[in-house]
């Protein structure tokens, strides 16, 4: 592996997502419009005196499911396309390793996951008002994480794929059993054991689990583990996308 | 730089399923070092399987491919052959500069490397443009600009001349005559088998297999014939009727 060739590649996948309004656009606003919809659907619920505004224990979670879903879809449909676009068998006969390429994605979409969960942050906070009891920087840390996590299994997911709309397909096998198992419906400890079980094996539920703690609590003092957690589910994502590009091919 | 006087490119004994097809059975061949080689024959004959397998991107069911005296598709030759694979294979949305600037530091080529290699196919008035907005024939050589970049000794270029006007693909002749002239070896396919006269040698594929190795005079000899397209008419005949026979 080589900074000089993860760097030119990070360089040259933001210079191609610069280019594409569209994904710019999905990038930036779609979470902020999806975030101000949810917001809108609680305006006329009542608040008992006493209780926290349904949008302040829903939202957070919420916060962390889109930058994992944007990420995931573009980062696996973008690696695909340099697959398709034979650029992908170019850089496999040039001296570029293949770690350079996977950390070279991952790098430049893990900086703009980084302006993303900012953005969602921020407009959370400072515009719908939301009302975050724990530290702002452990949720931001946490939802740059997701979405860092979302780049990585893209990168692994889009190996498995031939095709683009196989690439889509993956979403649902890959993302929304995490999503039905996160304890976002339901509280993971109140699910069936075995499927609590399996939600311990998704990384979602850990990234869930420090929001949901923060919440309801005023320090980051134990979403440690989580942290360490969700880095290893997002290293192991991102060898596991080493490992299934190939040199050679059928 | 090594020195290594062998052929710049042997291969012995390839064989390569591609699904459930056996595309090439048996293959063996020598291209000598300098050589402007042409690889010709018509599609589906395994040219750019043959092409792929020398560049190491395909998976190969057996055989021994040596390029400038080492392992076919090996970490030390891949800053030393250039490829280009049949369809244009750039970056779309970034222009031809911003293209060959990517690759250049993929090799390590020197900074005036791209605009070198911009003048050299003749695309320095497009260079800034998106990808996107050139022609085919624009697109074309940005990819086979691409292959430039660094000055690989090997060459392997997968019908980079298709579908150009004869302008153009006169050009490009030339500018490969000249790289060979300058000690590169090239191999170069088609299907259109008249730019036989253009190359070297010929090497004419059918059916995965190799039809013929030598000249072009050599050719004509051997098969009676009074052009290149008519030779390999006789040598397809002459197979048939052989395997006929057998
Ligand atoms: N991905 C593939 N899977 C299965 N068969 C393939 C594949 N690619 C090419 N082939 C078959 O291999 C043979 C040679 O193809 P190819 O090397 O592309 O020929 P050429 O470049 O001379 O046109 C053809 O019969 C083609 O159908
Ligand atoms: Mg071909």
């Amino acid at each position: 592996m080589s900074i000089q060739l993860t760097g030119a590649t990070a360089l040259r996948v933001l210079t191609q997502l610069r280019r594409d309004r569209r994904t710019i656009a999905l990038i930036t606003f779609v979470p902020l419009i999806l975030l101000t919809l949810l917001w809108a659907m609680f305006l006329d619920v009542p608040v008992m005196p006493g209780h926290e505004a349904p949008f302040n224990s829903v939202g957070p979670g919420i916060m962390g499911l889109f930058p994992l879903f944007i990420m995931f879809l573009i980062t696996s449909v973008t690696t695909l396309r340099e697959r398709q676009g034979g650029t992908m068998e170019r850089l496999m006969a040039s001296p570029i390793g293949r770690a350079d390429v996977v950390f070279g994605y991952a790098c430049a979409f893990g900086l703009v996951a980084v302006l993303q969960g900012t953005l969602v942050v921020v407009y959370s906070i400072w515009v719908l008002g939301l009302n975050f009891a724990g530290p702002v920087w452990a949720l931001l840390l946490i939802i740059v994480l997701d979405a860092i996590l979302g780049t990585a299994l893209g990168l692994a997911a889009s190996s498995l794929a031939r095709t683009e709309f196989q690439a889509l397909q993956m979403f649902p096998a890959v993302i929304v059993p995490q999503l039905l198992l996160s304890g976002i419906a339901i509280e993971r400890d109140q699910m069936p054991q075995v499927l609590e079980w399996i939600s311990d094996a998704l990384p979602l539920s850990y990234a869930i689990d420090a929001i949901h703690y923060l919440t309801e609590n005023q320090s980051a003092s134990e979403i440690w583990s989580q942290v360490v957690i969700l880095l290893a589910f997002i290293v192991g994502a991102l060898i596991l996308g080493v490992a299934t590009l190939r040199r050679r091919t059928d | 730089m090594e020195k290594f006087d062998g052929p710049a490119i042997s291969v012995a004994g390839l064989r390569v399923i591609r699904g459930k097809n056996l595309v090439i059975p048996d293959l063996s061949l020598e291209v000598p070092r300098g050589a402007l080689v042409g690889l010709l024959g018509p599609s589906g004959s395994g040219k750019s399987t043959l092409m792929r397998s020398i560049v190491g991107s395909q998976i190969i069911a057996g055989g021994d491919i040596t390029v400038l005296g080492l392992p076919g598709g090996t970490a030390p030759l891949r800053h030393r052959v250039g490829y280009v694979t049949q369809a244009p294979s750039v970056y779309m949305d970034l222009s031809a500069r911003e293209n060959l600037r990517y690759f250049a530091s993929l090799v390590n080529a020197p900074k005036t490397d791209p605009q070198r290699v911009l003048d050299t196919v003749g695309l320095a008035d497009c260079a800034d443009r998106p990808v996107t907005t050139l022609s085919g024939g624009q697109l074309t050589r940005v990819s086979l600009a691409v292959a430039l970049v660094g000055k690989p000794e090997v060459l392997i270029l997968d019908e980079p001349t298709v579908g150009l006007d004869p302008i153009l693909r006169r050009n490009l002749w030339a500018m490969f005559r000249r790289l060979a002239k300058e000690g590169a070896t090239l191999m170069v396919s088609s299907h259109v088998m008249d730019e036989a006269t253009r190359c070297d040698r010929l090497l004419i594929m059918r059916g995965g297999g190799i039809l013929f190795d030598g000249t072009l005079s050599e050719l004509l000899k051997q098969t009676k014939a009074k052009d290149a397209d008519d030779a390999f008419l006789a040598l397809a005949d002459a197979a048939d009727a052989r395997e006929a026979a057998a």
